[in-house]
């Protein structure tokens, strides 16, 4: 049995000696080492601690000496209400902001290839906080929602309405940071949408024109269908934003009040800053686990119903 | 009839996007050039008297010149971060889609990953600080670019397809080695994405603020990011520093926005489209 499968080992060496020195005397243009510098940073920086995390997370760590204490760190993740809130309110943020950021970005990407004044300038207005810093957003919001004082109440108090607390109240702090993430992104959203409408051959629209086609389904028939690419990943960069977020949510509440808008993403900063290093990268590989299965399954799907279209 | 329907409805959409979208800059430049008192009221009002300069100054001077070393540090990680990107990212992206082998597919997979994967935050400090990087500049350069690499994988690589396989013959026939082929032919032929790929990287190195709290930490070491946090404490926040500070590190994206907006939405909606 294991003759017979050495066997062929043996030979093949033998045989492809020979032929090797002629494949080295032609050397391909195109030599692997060019990946070797990226490979090292790539590998050193950002596998290694990916790999390693899921070691750590089962241990208690203090970055030198580590003591292996298996489940441990998951289990308190999960019995801890202030991370099971986490948890949830990573999943809700994530929705939220997708989801808004999906309708509103088609909404104005329609608007915005429509024929209107002063087109190019409405696009760059919608653009521009994309670029800008999110702490500086986040903090600027922080005082435009201030109950009393903050602009955004007062504006609603003209028109009659008593705007909520925002960030202050518990019940509405997380979707006020989420509404924040919105007005912050949408751009992005809308400019990708953009390029998906634009990119649809005009005979489609003609054609339809000629059939008589209303508005709305010249939408729902033509452009929902044609931009489905851009659908596809303006869905998966505002998911895997909105599982990752932290910056704003730090800014604006730092998962206050309480612990009522903590995230996944600040509740693993509130730990490494409290010294439980094994329980910050448990929270970490919880991330992981929860981005991979949202997003590659997800991925997946869009991608392969593009190419059964 | 239809014209004049969409003359008003464009006008509705300009107020419209005016509220929601500049009235917040306008609030932030507002609160800028007011009197701490006056700011602090956190009105949306014309300041009464301005004191712009006076806060920028100000600004800039607090905690012995924070801001300005911040922007020091900034603009050193931002433009060593990208150069390195930009020069191994497209070496990778050359040889995997030049070469096809098996290579290529765990280039691709390895993207996906970088794309996706959120990074873990402790053992990278665990890394840096064994690697004896962790608290300097040249650590969180690394990281910038570690984190940065796959999208400028994934860029480099889509436009690289489009370069004609001939000019590498041509120059392999007149006897180009590798390094040359690349770096003298292929190279200068990238320029259109490398701008788009120096621009979407520099604005988001920029703008980053978890990678340096957590791998930079420290007054010394401060990013453009960090130096808000100096005038807002839990009791007493300088609203009109505050501001005056988030309008300075606005300028250097604001300045990108007004030369350079086209190819900067180009370089965000790339591949978005195709798939």
């Amino acid at each position: 049995m294991s003759t017979e499968v050495k066997a062929p080992e043996a030979v093949r060496p033998a045989v492809s000696a020979p032929v090797q020195p002629a494949q080295k005397k032609k050397k391909s243009p195109y030599p692997y080492w060019f990946y070797l510098p990226a490979a090292v940073i790539f590998g050193v920086f950002f596998v290694v601690p990916t790999f390693s995390s899921f070691f750590f997370s089962l241990t208690r760590w203090d970055l030198s000496t580590w003591e292996f204490i298996g489940l441990d760190n998951f289990i308190q993740f999960f019995q801890e209400p202030a991370l099971i809130t986490g948890l949830r309110n990573t999943l809700i943020y994530a929705v939220i902001t997708c989801t808004l950021k999906v309708v509103l970005g088609m909404l104005l990407a329609l608007l915005l290839t429509s024929q209107i004044l002063a087109r190019g300038f409405l696009r760059s207005v919608v653009f521009f906080p994309v670029l800008v810093s999110t702490i500086g957003v986040g903090l600027t919001f922080q005082v435009l929602m201030d109950p009393p004082n903050g602009l955004i109440n007062q504006a609603l108090g003209v028109i009659g309405i008593e705007g909520p607390a925002w960030l202050v109240d518990p019940k509405t702090a997380l979707l006020s940071v989420a509404l924040t993430d919105v007005w912050q992104g949408v751009g992005l959203a809308t400019v990708i949408f953009i390029a998906g409408i634009v990119s649809i051959p005009r005979e489609y629209f003609e054609a339809a024109a000629s059939d008589g086609a209303s508005a709305f389904q010249r939408f729902w028939r033509i452009v929902l269908p044609l931009s489905r690419p851009a659908i596809s990943t303006v869905i998966i960069l505002a998911l895997i934003g909105g599982l990752r977020s932290f910056d704003l949510i730090w800014a604006m509440t730092r998962g206050g009040p309480g612990f009522t808008s903590d995230v996944i993403a600040s509740v693993i900063y509130k730990q490494y800053q409290a010294g439980f290093y094994g329980l910050s990268t448990a929270g970490n590989v919880v991330l992981f686990l929860l981005v991979t299965a949202i997003v590659f399954p997800l991925f997946r799907f869009l991608t392969r119903r593009e190419v059964n279209l | 009839m239809r014209t004049k329907r969409h003359v008003w409805l464009g006008l509705l959409a300009i107020v419209l996007f005016a509220v929601f979208f500049l009235v917040p800059f306008a609030f932030i430049f507002f609160t800028a050039a007011k009197t701490q008192t006056e700011a602090g009221e956190l009105q949306f009002s014309l300041p009464t008297t301005w004191a712009l300069l006076e806060n920028f100054g100000e600004a800039l001077r607090a905690r012995d010149y924070m801001l300005i070393i911040a922007f020091i540090n900034s603009t050193i990680l931002t433009v060593a971060s990208i150069t390195i990107l930009v020069v191994l990212a497209s070496m990778v992206a050359y040889v995997a889609q030049r070469r096809q082998s098996r290579w290529s597919g765990v280039v691709s997979f390895l993207v996906l990953c970088g794309l996706i994967i959120p990074p873990a935050v402790v053992p990278t400090v665990w890394v840096l600080q064994s690697l004896g990087l962790f608290k300097t500049l040249p650590g969180l350069i690394f990281i910038e670019v570690a984190f940065g690499m796959a999208f400028c994988i994934l860029l480099f690589r889509a436009f690289i397809a489009t370069i004609p396989r001939d000019l590498d013959e041509a120059a392999i026939i007149d006897g180009a080695g590798p390094m040359r082929l690349f770096f003298k032919v292929i190279f200068p032929l990238l320029r259109s994405v490398m701008v788009t790929v120096i621009i979407v990287q520099s604005v988001a190195i920029f703008n980053d603020f978890a990678n340096p709290l957590y791998f930079l930490p420290g007054d010394e070491n401060a990013t453009v990011q960090l130096t808000v946090f100096n005038f807002k404490s839990q009791f007493t926040t300088q609203y009109n520093l505050l501001f005056a500070d988030i309008l300075l590190i606005t300028i250097p994206p604001l300045l990108l926005f007004l030369f350079l907006n086209k190819r900067i939405v180009e370089g965000m909606t790339a591949g978005a489209v195709k798939g």
